[in-house]
C-alpha cells in the first residue's frame, strides 16, 4: 500500500498498466494487486478534477445539515457526487468522517479540510480556488 | 517577547488557524512587538476555535473564536497583554469547561508543543515509561491489569489480558499496532491525541511492546487524516533521536522501533483484523476469529492490537499507579474516558472525565444543548454502530455496563447530538445505507442484509406491507446481528432497531414530518 499511495501522489491515479509492474516486482498475482487497488476507495483509476471537494455525509455532519449541503454543490457544479465536470475542474466526492464532528458540516478542498461549511461559504471557497 | 499560543490541529485549522498565526505575526511586526508563535494542540473546546492564547502574568489568556479577518483589532485592541475584549475567554486552565475534567490521557494536549520533546519531559512525560523499564515486565503487566483499563477503541476489553496473552505466546518476532483507523462519525479524540501530543502514543506503544516482549510496532492511521499522519511521522523521528524509539531505550537495553502506515479510505480497516490485513499490504478483509490476533496477528506473529487512547493511557497508569487510575470511574469501568461532544450541539469538543457522568449532564451542562438550538431528539453513542437514544433517556451513566443494559453501546465516547428536524427513519436506512458502502464482503449477512435493509426500509416508508415488512427487518436485523463475523454487520441492526423502538413513527409513510 505505501507503494500504491506514492504511485498516487505521483501520477494522481493508479493506472491499470502498473498492476502487472507491480505484480511482477513484488512477486505476487496480478489479481491481488488489482484486488487491493480496487478495494481502497482512496485509490483512483483514473485522473481527477483540478480541485477535488469531498463532502462528508456521516452522522455527526447530517446533524447540522451535510444533505443540504451536498444538494447545494451538486446543483451548483452540475454534477452528482462522485463525478468531474465536464472542463476537469472540479470533481465531487463523498466521505465518511474527516475528525472534525463538533465544527460540520465538514468538507475537504484538495488537502485543507474546512469546517461550519454553509452553502455561501461553500461558494466562496470554490470561486477562490477556481479562479486561480 | 511574548509566547502566543495559535492551535496547530486540524479542527481549527479547518477554521483558519495558520491564517491567524500568519496575521498575528505581521500585526506583530508592524507594532514592532516580538512575539513567539506556538503551535500547540487543541484543549478540545471546539467551539471556541481558533483559540488564541497569551501567556501573561495570570497565565494563558484565551481569545477564541478569532477569525483571521479579526486579528488586526484585536492586537490593536490588547491581546498580546491580555486586555479585555468581547472575545476574551479569561485564563484558559480556569474555565469550567477544563477546570472540570480529570485529564490523564489528554494531560498535555493543548498545553504543550507537540513535537517539542522538551515540553514533553517537562510536563511529565516519560515518567510512566522511566517506571515500566525499572520494573520486570509481570509487574507492568499487572499495573495495565490492576488498573481496570479497558479498550477505548469501542469493544472494551480489558487490556492487560490482551497484553499477558501475547507476553505468555512464545515467538522470536512480536508486534505493537496501534489502531489508529478512527472511521466513526461524532470520533475524534485519536486525532487530536496523533496531533497534539503524539510522544504520549509513542510511549504508551514502547511501554506495551516491553511488557510483551515486541520489537517493532506500528501506527495505522486513516488516510482522511492527513494532519496526524504528518505530525505522528515527525514525532517518531524526534523520539529516534532523543533515544526514546530505536535499540537501547532509555538506556535500558530495550529495543522497539515504529512505523507509520497509511488507510486509504476503508471504514472496515478500523476492525482489528482487517486492519492487520491491510497493514500486511492486503485487502481489508475481515479474518474470522479465532485465531485472535494476541496469538496469531500480524505476519501469523503474535500482535498487541490496541487503540490509540488505550495505549496513550497507559503512560498516566504507570506514572501515576494502577491503585490511582482505578479509584477513578465506577462499577467495571475503571478510569477516565475521553467524550467526544459533536453534531448538533452548541458547545462541541473534547472532554475527559472519570466514567459515570450522564449524558444529560455531557450534552446539557458542558454542550449548552444543540447548536439550532432547538430541543434535542436523539443522541448516538459510540459511532455509526451505536444505538440512538430518545432525549427522555438521557441520564444514562456513560460507563460500559449501564450503556449495554440499556441496549446501547458507549464504545469510544463518542457522541452526536441530532435535533427535533431529524427523521430517524432516514437515520435507520443511513446506517444500512453505510454498511452497504463499507462492508468488506466476506460474510454474506453483512454484503447482502445490509443492501436488503435498505430495500426493507425503503418500502416500508413508501407504506408497502408496512407490518410484514416491519417483521422482515426485525429479521434481518437478528440475522445480522447473530450470524456476521464482526462488528460492521453484527451491530449495524443496534442503530436501526433503536430508531424503530424509540421513533417508530418516523417510519410510518407520513412520518419523518419532523423535518
Amino acid at each position: 500500500m505505501p507503494i500504491l499511495h506514492r504511485i498516487q501522489a505521483e501520477f494522481g491515479f493508479v493506472d491499470s498498466d502498473v498492476v502487472p509492474l507491480l505484480a511482477a516486482e513484488l512477486n505476487i498475482s496480478r489479481a491481488d494487486v488489482h484486488g487491493v487497488v480496487t478495494f481502497y476507495s482512496d485509490f483512483r483509476s483514473e485522473a481527477a478534477g483540478e480541485t477535488v471537494l469531498k463532502l462528508c455525509r456521516a452522522e455527526a455532519c447530517q446533524s447540522v445539515g451535510a444533505e443540504r449541503l451536498v444538494a447545494h454543490a451538486e446543483q451548483v457544479l452540475g454534477i452528482k457526487v462522485g463525478q468531474t465536470t465536464p472542463d476537469g475542474s472540479v470533481t465531487l466526492e463523498q466521505v465518511f468522517c474527516l475528525g472534525n464532528c463538533a465544527l460540520g458540516p465538514t468538507g475537504q478542498l484538495n488537502e485543507r479540510v474546512r469546517g461550519r461549511l454553509t452553502p455561501a461559504r461553500l461558494d466562496a471557497l470554490l470561486a477562490e480556488r477556481l479562479s486561480r | 517577547m511574548t509566547t502566543v499560543y495559535v492551535p496547530r490541529d486540524s479542527a481549527a485549522l479547518s477554521l483558519g488557524a495558520d491564517e491567524v498565526a500568519a496575521k498575528l505575526k505581521e500585526a506583530a511586526a508592524s507594532i514592532d512587538r516580538p512575539i513567539r508563535v506556538v503551535r500547540n494542540g487543541s484543549h478540545g473546546m471546539l467551539w471556541l476555535e481558533p483559540l488564541v492564547e497569551v501567556v501573561t502574568e495570570r497565565g494563558r489568556v484565551g481569545y477564541g473564536p478569532v477569525e483571521p479577518e479579526a486579528v488586526g483589532d484585536l492586537v490593536a485592541a490588547g491581546l498580546l497583554d491580555g486586555a479585555d475584549h468581547e472575545l476574551c475567554q479569561g485564563v484558559v486552565a480556569e474555565l469550567p469547561w477544563l477546570r472540570n475534567q480529570t485529564r490523564l490521557c489528554f494531560a498535555r494536549v493543548g498545553v504543550t508543543d507537540p513535537l517539542s520533546p522538551e515540553d514533553y519531559v517537562t510536563h511529565g512525560g516519560l515518567t510512566g515509561l522511566r517506571r515500566a523499564l525499572a520494573m520486570p515486565v509481570a509487574d507492568v503487566i499487572a499495573a495495565v491489569t490492576d488498573s481496570g483499563l479497558r479498550g477505548r477503541g469501542g469493544a472494551g476489553f480489558p487490556a492487560g489480558i490482551k497484553w499477558k496473552t501475547v507476553a505468555d505466546t512464545p515467538g522470536e518476532l512480536k508486534f505493537v499496532c496501534c489502531n489508529a483507523d478512527e472511521g466513526d462519525s461524532g470520533t475524534f479524540a485519536d486525532r487530536m491525541l496523533m496531533e497534539g501530543d503524539p510522544f504520549t502514543l509513542i510511549e504508551g506503544m514502547t511501554i506495551a511492546a516491553y511488557a510483551v516482549g515486541a520489537t517493532e510496532g506500528y501506527v495505522y492511521v486513516r488516510s482522511e487524516y492527513p494532519d496526524a499522519v504528518r505530525t505522528v511521522r515527525d514525532a517518531v523521528a524526534v523520539a529516534r533521536e532523543q533515544g526514546w524509539l530505536g535499540e537501547d531505550i532509555l538506556g535500558s537495553g530495550s529495543r522497539f522501533d515504529l512505523f507509520v502506515r497509511v488507510g486509504a479510505g476503508a471504514y472496515i480497516c478500523g476492525e482489528e483484523t482487517a486492519m492487520l490485513e491491510s497493514l500486511e499490504g492486503k485487502r481489508g478483509m475481515v479474518r474470522a476469529k479465532p485465531p485472535i490476533p494476541a496469538l496469531t496477528g500480524l505476519f501469523g506473529r503474535p500482535t498487541v492490537v490496541n487503540n490509540v487512547l488505550t495505549l496513550a493511557s497507559v503512560p498516566a497508569i504507570l506514572a501515576g499507579g494502577a491503585a490511582a487510575y482505578q479509584a477513578l470511574g465506577v462499577d467495571r469501568s475503571r478510569g477516565t474516558q475521553v467524550f467526544q461532544l459533536a453534531g448538533n450541539v452548541a458547545r462541541g469538543g473534547i472532554f475527559e472525565t472519570a466514567f459515570g457522568m450522564t449524558l444529560h449532564e455531557l450534552i446539557h451542562t458542558y454542550g449548552g444543548g444543540t447548536r439550532t438550538g432547538r430541543p434535542v431528539r436523539a443522541v448516538q453513542v459510540g459511532g455509526p454502530l451505536g444505538a440512538y437514544l430518545p432525549a427522555t433517556d438521557l441520564d444514562l451513566p456513560m460507563e460500559y455496563e449501564a450503556f449495554a443494559a440499556a441496549g446501547a453501546m458507549l464504545g469510544h465516547g463518542g457522541v452526536v447530538v441530532f435535533d427535533d428536524t431529524v427523521d430517524m427513519a432516514s437515520m435507520a436506512r443511513f446506517a444500512m445505507e453505510f454498511c452497504a458502502e463499507e462492508s468488506c464482503g466476506k460474510c454474506t449477512p453483512c454484503r447482502v442484509g445490509a443492501v436488503r435493509g435498505v430495500e426493507v426500509i425503503d418500502k416500508i416508508r413508501a407504506g408497502q406491507d408496512p407490518d410484514g415488512n416491519l417483521a422482515l427487518l426485525g429479521d434481518l436485523c437478528e440475522l445480522m446481528t447473530e450470524g456476521s463475523l464482526c462488528a460492521m454487520g453484527g451491530l449495524t441492526p443496534m442503530p436501526v432497531r433503536s430508531a424503530l423502538l424509540h421513533f417508530a413513527d418516523d417510519f410510518s409513510p407520513n412520518g419523518g414530518g419532523h423535518s
